[in-house]
């Protein structure tokens, strides 16, 4: 479907969400600028969502034809406040088709949008990469969804009623029962069982913490989506802050493909990697690669959602739109780290 | 008195429709708007329609953006799902809804501000594509939430309420919907509810977008002498080309099968087109480019044009144009949605990615 605007797009995409459907778009970062009123809707109405976000340079029109991860914090925080979404970083096409249909499973799962973080490198650039594969095993996660029959056998129902104390309830596809499951969905405000025209502060407090539960499941989630297997492979995954010596992902397929590997005597760094919500532990976390783009906002989440110490960052910028090289990252972390340096003050004074 | 919980009970001789349901199963909640409001009307017609026509309300979705009007899907229909959107971009919403499942009626509400102003947009591109949809627009030529304001639907040269007079030029829905396409025109008044009924019940059964256009009168802020959207001045000036009555020729449904399919809906629509072919008043493409000056040379007389102004016979909608799939999205398996890796396979060979040996 073509929609005529980002403001469409979304709108679609949400629409059909509603109605049980999996929906997506793709967009760059003036897309997502537009799309902010509709995310937040669909965040606080809980809604499945899925955007690929493929980032370019900022702000307003920036660079088009440049890449940079820019869009890393009005991603994570997209809408007006009091939000944290979901956020996928794949470092290479096969991540980002792994990355895209693990999307959509987190999406019903969790009943909120959920962006997958590409950029243009990724994007628009030929890549060698491994081929894709596909585990015919795997079954799509609907997530939560009440059927008429359960309705029929008198199951609980509201629309915003934690039963399974996770922070995420149950939904009814549009048209399901006669008499049950029926609900109104807007943006005002919301108790236990219905939306509501006007917002009390008492249901503020409640859906702040039934975000923040939410938001908790969403980070014991961000791997295994349902999958019990998958979840404890990916645990360990997730937790890491890998310590790379040969620098990682992105860098490092680049500078093999380019025919140029990366110097065994590159300086070790951290470089963190995994997948899931902005959250506060930082043994769960989330946010790109610091190899990538060592951005100041990616500095910013790895600091205020991850819990890490900022001491113990060694940023580095790259901003000029064209991709991270190898050499350039081995370059700079070397200039940083030769700051620490320490001349012993014998040989000083000597 | 909406701080009461309307009464589930009702009088044991209440007429039922062929599904056995009563008026009172189409309604919902207590309206908070003022007293006298047009959007009440409106409501109240809508629950006739979807009442007299025997359609299960659950099966109806209610979609609206933000405003006086968009807040009356909570007041009628009240078993159905409700989406009240952001503002101005209820059409895009209700088009991803009916991409997603063809067999659910889709109801969208908005006002003059919801949909010609900030939506002015997403109103063309609905009118477009025609998606299959019944689109009203609750009229009042005012902002009403925010005290009165007049809105891009109020007619140059009306006063407000405190005498400031209007110098912009007004949108016409209906002339916008007539040139853009829409397949089904109509322009009813919330006061004539005798007219309005059979409009929205034609709109519901016709495929396609559906636009009626409801000069709704405000009755805090625009019902005023000097005002073109006032109870008054419409009454004295309503120019209805017709007054239909609808006459749906089909089987009653049987309420008691779970589902009431599409097919179902079709079929009736088909044995509806040929019995009222005749009381149709334009149904030619001819027709749509002379009826917008006729609306337009009336509106300058200060004439507000009422009735069904056109509708196509044979329209496609949204789905044909998209080839989409016969079932809800929602419905379908796992088997029928993942081609599986044999698939992902041939893709990449035939794409020159040598796959893993």
């Amino acid at each position: 479907m073509q929609a005529e605007d980002e403001l469409a797009s979304i709108g679609i995409v949400i629409g059909g969400a509603w109605n049980g459907a999996r929906a997506f778009t793709a967009t760059a970062g003036p897309g997502i600028s537009l799309m902010q009123e509709f995310i937040g809707l669909a965040y606080f109405a809980e809604i499945p969502a899925v955007i690929f976000d493929v980032q370019r340079g900022s702000p307003s029109t920036g660079m088009p034809t440049k890449t940079q991860q820019a869009d890393l914090l009005i991603c994570a925080y997209a809408s007006h406040g009091d939000t944290k979404h979901v956020l996928l970083f794949p470092e290479d096409p096969k991540e980002c088709f792994e990355m895209g249909a693990q999307a959509f499973d987190l999406a019903d799962r969790l009943q909120t949008p959920v962006f997958v973080m590409m950029d243009l490198d990724i994007g628009m650039q030929d890549w060698l990469t491994e081929p894709f594969v596909w585990d015919d095993s795997h079954q799509l996660d609907r997530g939560k969804v009440m059927t008429a029959a359960e309705l029929d056998a008198g199951k609980e129902f509201g629309r915003y009623l934690d039963v399974d104390g996770d922070g995420i309830p149950y939904r009814t596809y549009p048209g399901t029962h006669p008499k049950r499951g029926g609900y109104f969905t807007r943006g005002t405000s919301k108790d236990a069982l219905r939306a509501l025209h006007r917002g009390r502060p008492r249901l503020r407090r409640q859906h702040a913490a039934a975000a923040a539960q939410s938001s908790r499941s969403a980070k014991e989630l961000r791997a295994g989506a349902g999958d019990p297997a998958r979840g404890a492979a990916d645990a360990r995954r997730r937790d890491l802050v890998r310590v790379d010596g040969r620098g990682d992902g992105r860098v490092a397929g680049r500078a093999r493909e380019g025919g140029h590997p990366p110097r065994p005597d590159a300086h070790p760094r951290v470089s963190v990697r995994g997948r899931g919500a902005p959250s506060s532990s930082p043994r769960t976390t989330t946010c790109s690669s610091s190899s990538r783009t060592a951005t100041r906002s990616c500095e910013m989440l790895l600091v205020n959602e991850c819990g890490i110490d900022p001491q113990k960052l060694i940023p580095i910028l790259h901003y000029d739109g064209n991709p991270l090289t190898e050499r350039f990252v081995t370059r700079e972390i070397a200039e940083k780290a030769r700051l620490f340096n320490v001349t012993p003050l014998r040989k000083a004074a000597g | 008195m909406t701080y009461l919980t309307k009464p589930k009970l009702h009088h044991p001789g209440l007429p039922t429709n062929a599904l056995g349901l009563t008026r009172r199963d189409y309604e919902g909640a207590v309206s908070t708007l003022c007293a006298g409001c047009g959007h009440d009307s409106i409501s109240a017609a809508i629950i006739q329609a979807f009442f007299e026509l025997a359609i299960p309300p659950h099966r109806v979705a209610k979609l609206s953006g933000i405003g006086c009007s968009s807040k009356t899907p909570t007041y009628f229909l009240g078993a159905g799902h409700g989406f009240n959107s952001v503002h101005g971009r209820m059409p895009s919403v209700v088009t991803g809804a009916a991409l997603a499942n063809r067999d659910l009626i889709y109801l969208g509400v908005s006002g003059d501000g919801d949909s010609a102003s900030i939506g002015l947009g997403q109103f063309a591109h609905i009118m477009r594509r025609g998606v299959n949809m019944v689109y009203i627009v609750e009229n009042n030529g005012v902002y009403g939430l925010t005290k009165g304001q007049f809105s891009a639907t109020a007619d140059k040269g009306s006063k407000a309420k405190r005498g400031a007079v209007n110098s912009d030029e007004p949108i016409d829905l209906v002339q916008l919907a007539l040139v853009l396409g829409a397949t089904f025109v109509a322009r009813g008044f919330s006061g004539d509810k005798g007219q309005l009924v059979p409009l929205i019940k034609a709109a519901v059964e016709h495929k396609g977008i559906a636009f009626i256009d409801v000069v709704s009168p405000c009755v805090a802020f625009n019902n005023h002498p000097g005002s073109t959207k006032s109870y008054d001045y419409v009454r004295a000036h309503n120019e209805a080309v017709n007054r239909l009555d609808f006459m749906p020729h089909r089987e009653p449904i049987d309420s008691r099968r779970a589902g009431w399919r599409r097919a179902e809906r079709d079929a009736a629509r088909r044995r509806r087109r040929c019995a009222c072919a005749s009381c149709t008043p334009s149904t030619t493409r001819a027709t749509r480019s002379a009826r917008s000056p006729t609306s337009r040379r009336t509106a300058r007389m200060g004439e507000v044009v009422t009735g069904l102004l056109y509708v196509e016979d044979e329209p496609l909608d949204l789905h044909d144009a998209q080839n989409t799939v016969g079932v809800p999205l929602n419905a379908l398996s796992d088997a029928e949605l993942v081609p599986g890796s044999a698939a992902l396979a041939s893709v990449q060979r035939r794409t020159g990615v040598a796959t893993a040996a």
